[in-house]
C-alpha cells in the first residue's frame, strides 16, 4: 500500500514539474476561467438579476468548464513519443497511474479553483469571508468525484478521433449530479441559512466520491491494458 | 431459423399485445378523473421510461460480465441493449411533453424526472458516440464496459436527485415504497403492458443482436 501510494506521488511529481516548466495549460486554464466569469456579468441585467441569486451558478458553471479543460491534458501529455507506452511498461501498478493521475488534475484543477474562487469574489462583490470554510469543503467534494471519472474517462477517449469533444459528452451527464449538490448547498451558505439544511446534498456528494473514486480504481486498469 | 427472424416473431408478438392493451386502455379501463383521456399515455410512458432504465443497467451488467468474461457475445449484448434503450428514452422523451401540454400546460418542463431521462439519454449517446469512434473490437468493448458500468452506477444518483430537487412530476404511483395507489383496473392495463413492453425489449434486442454477430462476420 505505502507503495502504491510513494508511485502515484512519483507520477504526481512528474506531472506537476512538466507543467510547472511549461505553464502554458495553467495559464490557458486560469484565463479561460477569469473569461467565463467575465462573460457571465455580460450575460445578465444586473438591474433585473440580483447577483447574489446568480452567485452558485456562475460559480459552478466556471468551475465545470475550467475542470473539463484540464482533464483533457493529463493523459494528452502522456500521447507523444509513446510516454503512455512507457508508464504502462514500468513496474508500478495501475492503481497508482490512476492515483496519481487523479491527483495531479485535481492538484491542476485545484489551482484554476484557487485562480477563480477570489476572481470570482472581486467581479460579482460577493461576500464570502463568513463561509470561506464550508466553501472550500464543498468545492473540493465536489471537484474530487468529477475529476475522479473524468480522469478514468480521459483515458480512454485520448485514443479515439474528437477526443476532446467526446469527452464532454460523455462526462456532462456524471457532471450534473454534482454540480445540482455543489449548486444548492452554495446557495444556502451564500444566503447566511445553515448546512443542516442541505445534509442531504451533502450526504449526495460524499457518496458520489466514494463510489466513483473507488468504481475508477476497479476499472482504470480496463482502460489501459492492451 | 435465424436469430433475425426469431427477434421479429417475438417483437411481432409485443407490437400486438400493445395494441391488445390498448384497445383494453382506450375501451375498457375508467377514465381518470383529473387528466382526463391525456392519461392513456401513461400506459406507454412508464413502462418505456423501466425499460429505459432496465436497459441501461443491462448494459452495466454485460459490461461488468465481459471484463470478467472477456467474451464478445457479452458486449454486443451490452451495444444491443444501449440501442434499444436509447429507442425507450425517445418514446419517454416524446410522449412525457405530450402529456405535459395538456397536464401541465407546458410542453417541457425542467421537471426532474424528465430531466432524469434526458440525462439518461445523454448517456446512451456518449455510449453509441464512444463506440463509434473506436475501431479495435477489443479496446471498442473493454470502453464501452467501463462507460456503461459508470452509467449504471449514475442511475442512483439521478434517482436521488429525483428527491431532493423540488419536481413537478407526478410522485411514484406504482414503484413506491407503500401500495400502488392506483386503481385496479388501471393497474392490471399497466402491467399488461409492461408485459409487452418486456416483450419488445427482448424482441429488439435480439434483432439488435443478430445485426452486431453479422457486423462481425463481414469484419
Amino acid at each position: 500500500m505505502r507503495e502504491v501510494i510513494a508511485h502515484a506521488l512519483g507520477i504526481v511529481r512528474k506531472d506537476l514539474v512538466l507543467e510547472f516548466r511549461t505553464r502554458t495549460g495553467f495559464i490557458s486554464a486560469a484565463a479561460f476561467t477569469a473569461m467565463v466569469l467575465m462573460i457571465f456579468e455580460f450575460g445578465r441585467d444586473p438591474t433585473a438579476v440580483p447577483t447574489i441569486d446568480l452567485a452558485p451558478t456562475i460559480l459552478w458553471i466556471t468551475f465545470s468548464f475550467g475542470a473539463m479543460l484540464a482533464l483533457n491534458r493529463a493523459f494528452q501529455l502522456e500521447l507523444e513519443n509513446q510516454a503512455l507506452d512507457g508508464l504502462l511498461l514500468a513496474p508500478i501498478s495501475r492503481t497508482s497511474l490512476y492515483w496519481g493521475k487523479l491527483l495531479a488534475n485535481l492538484a491542476f484543477v485545484a489551482g484554476v479553483e484557487a485562480v477563480g474562487l477570489p476572481l470570482f469574489v472581486l467581479f460579482f462583490n460577493v461576500p464570502v469571508g463568513h463561509v470561506l470554510g464550508a466553501l472550500v469543503g464543498v468545492i473540493v467534494l465536489a471537484t474530487v468525484g468529477f475529476v475522479a471519472v473524468g480522469t478514468l474517462f480521459s483515458a480512454m477517449v485520448i485514443r479515439t478521433r474528437f477526443a476532446e469533444l467526446l469527452l464532454l459528452v460523455l462526462l456532462l451527464p456524471f457532471l450534473v449530479a454534482p454540480l445540482v449538490a455543489a449548486v444548492s448547498i452554495t446557495s444556502a451558505l451564500f444566503a447566511g441559512r445553515p448546512l443542516s439544511e442541505v445534509m442531504a446534498w451533502l450526504k449526495l456528494l460524499a457518496a458520489y466520491d466514494i463510489v466513483f473514486v473507488t468504481l475508477a480504481t476497479l476499472l482504470f486498469p480496463s482502460t489501459v491494458e492492451e | 431459423m435465424t436469430l433475425t427472424r426469431k427477434g421479429q416473431a417475438v417483437t411481432l408478438i409485443g407490437l400486438l399485445s400493445l395494441a391488445g392493451v390498448y384497445v383494453r386502455a382506450i375501451g375498457y379501463t375508467p377514465i381518470e378523473i383529473h387528466q382526463g383521456l391525456a392519461q392513456k399515455i401513461f400506459y406507454i410512458h412508464v413502462p418505456a421510461a423501466i425499460y429505459a432504465e432496465v436497459a441501461m443497467m443491462l448494459v452495466g451488467l454485460g459490461g461488468v460480465l465481459y471484463l470478467f468474461l472477456k467474451d464478445p457475445r457479452l458486449d454486443r449484448f451490452a451495444a444491443a441493449s444501449a440501442e434499444v434503450g436509447t429507442a425507450f428514452a425517445v418514446v419517454v422523451l416524446t410522449t412525457g411533453p405530450i402529456w405535459g401540454k395538456t397536464v401541465w400546460g407546458t410542453w417541457w418542463a425542467w421537471d426532474a424526472r424528465l430531466t432524469s431521462t434526458l440525462l439518461l439519454f445523454f448517456l446512451y449517446i456518449g455510449y453509441l458516440l464512444l463506440r463509434g469512434t473506436v475501431t479495435d473490437p477489443g479496446a471498442r468493448a473493454r470502453y464501452s464496459a467501463v462507460v456503461g458500468i459508470c452509467g449504471t452506477a449514475l442511475i442512483p444518483f439521478i434517482h436521488l436527485s429525483v428527491y431532493l430537487f423540488r419536481t413537478l412530476h407526478p410522485q411514484p404511483i406504482i414503484l413506491k415504497p407503500s401500495a400502488p395507489s392506483l386503481p385496479w383496473s388501471m393497474l392490471e392495463t399497466w402491467l399488461l403492458s409492461l408485459g409487452a413492453f418486456t416483450v419488445l425489449y427482448v424482441g429488439f434486442v435480439m434483432q439488435r443482436y443478430a445485426i452486431g454477430a453479422e457486423e462481425r462476420d463481414h469484419a
